[in-house]
């Protein structure tokens, strides 16, 4: 139970994966125009940072180690993740149609999402989760506790910065302030924001 | 290729469609690894050697991919070319190779190279995309150098590792001045261009009407 609040506080707030760790940052900037768009991004990211760390822990660990071809792990998991989210927005669309017309349109630019090739790279690196978490023997179990927190550090994030932008967006600002560099100062808010957590230790 | 088309793709690679102050594009590593201006140097000429290489081949193969799996045949080229470069500092700049870290395997998700296959490489020949990658390259680096050489002087008061002076204001190298300085950036840069293309468009302006006064007497 200790370990699994940890792993909870430590992925949501304390090493955020947007704000702190640089991960994902295209759709932070690019989809946090509008709250909704902001939640359907958030929940399809979360959700596929999941299944991918779900799936690439075991791959890299039962077949690339034993076989001595760590080298080819970027090629291996690029293609695992492409396959994953053409097959769940299949899946989706077959099953769960009221879904998929919500988050439907974000699934394709999951796959170039840095945030779930990140993931899957961060949770086969012990030396960098033991920095991020703590924790210096990972698991299969571990990991996708990993991935699904992680996921919800970046909905959080988005949302937030949704929330601020649609209050920016009617602010009376210099040309070339207005878009992407006005948000980023709104980021900067955002960071020096979760700093804070760095004190919870 | 004749003397304009050059010139063209250069100045659009580097100024007028630059991928990490006008597209704002690849901004992961752009945020994370310039706190230290070596580190974001090292970093853009990773991405010039990936951006000019993808261009090349992809340009190269763009008659035999077919169409309907043309992205994952690129991001498995973009993916190759990663897994090179990263054997290769692993081998002979372990120290940069320390410092990339998990943004290394994470350029063949870099959106710029992506772009640059997609809208230049898959259509234009061989000699201009790879021309057209290496600008766009430049482009990155130089953004890239420009914003770790800010964050370095005045986060640790330092120029690419040597010591200027004491002050320093650590704000700067924490992620909030990552967000801080890039943003600043972006605007200075779009003020910039802005006044720049007023003023030739001016210039432009006031030359065309001496020649048509001039014609009219």
């Amino acid at each position: 139970m200790g370990t699994f609040l940890i792993i909870i506080v430590m992925a949501v707030f304390v090493n955020n994966f947007v704000v702190v760790q640089f991960l994902g940052i295209c759709p932070f900037l690019g989809l946090s125009k509008s709250r909704i768009n902001a939640l359907g991004m958030g929940v399809a990211v979360t959700l596929v940072m999941t299944i991918t760390c779900l799936i690439t822990y075991p791959i890299y660990k039962y077949i690339l180690v034993p076989l001595g071809i760590q080298y080819m792990e970027i090629i291996v998991f690029i293609f695992v993740i492409a396959a994953l989210v053409q097959m769940l927005e299949k899946i989706i669309k077959k099953f769960l149609p009221a879904l998929y017309k919500g988050m439907g349109i974000y699934l394709p630019l999951i796959t170039t999402n840095c945030a779930v090739l990140g993931v899957a790279e961060l949770v086969i690196d012990n030396s960098a989760m033991a920095t991020l978490i703590g924790i210096e023997t990972m698991n299969l179990g571990y990991s996708v506790l990993y991935g699904l927190f992680s996921g919800i550090g970046f909905l959080v994030s988005i949302l937030l910065l949704s929330g601020l932008r649609e209050k920016i967006d009617y602010l009376d600002l210099p040309k070339s302030f207005k878009g992407f560099p006005v948000t980023m100062v709104a980021a900067c808010f955002m960071a020096m924001g979760f700093y804070i957590f760095n004190f919870i230790k | 290729m004749n003397k304009a088309k050059f010139k063209s793709i250069t100045s659009n690679g580097i100024l007028k469609n630059n991928p990490t102050l006008r597209l704002v594009l690849g901004t992961c590593p752009t945020l994370a690894l310039t706190a230290s201006a070596f580190n974001a140097v090292g970093m853009g000429v990773a991405i010039i050697f990936i951006l000019t290489l993808s261009n090349t081949i992809i340009s190269l193969l763009r008659k035999i991919i077919p169409d309907e799996v043309r992205i994952p045949a690129y991001v498995m080229i973009i993916a190759t070319l990663v897994t090179i470069v990263r054997m290769f500092l692993e081998k002979f700049i372990p120290t940069l190779y320390e410092a990339f870290g998990v943004f290394l395997p994470l350029i063949v998700v870099n959106c710029v190279i992506l772009a640059r296959a997609e809208s230049f490489a898959s259509k234009n020949p061989v000699l201009d995309s790879a021309l057209d990658g290496f600008s766009t390259g430049i482009g990155c680096a130089i953004a890239m150098g420009i914003i770790g050489i800010i964050r370095e002087i005045l986060g640790s008061g330092s120029f690419f590792g040597i010591k200027l002076y004491d002050f320093r204001i650590e704000f700067f190298t924490s992620p909030a001045g990552a967000f801080f300085v890039y943003g600043l950036t972006i605007a200075a840069f779009n003020a910039t261009y802005k006044a720049v293309e007023n003023y030739i468009h001016k210039k432009n302006f006031a030359l065309q009407l001496k020649e048509l006064t001039k014609e009219a007497k």
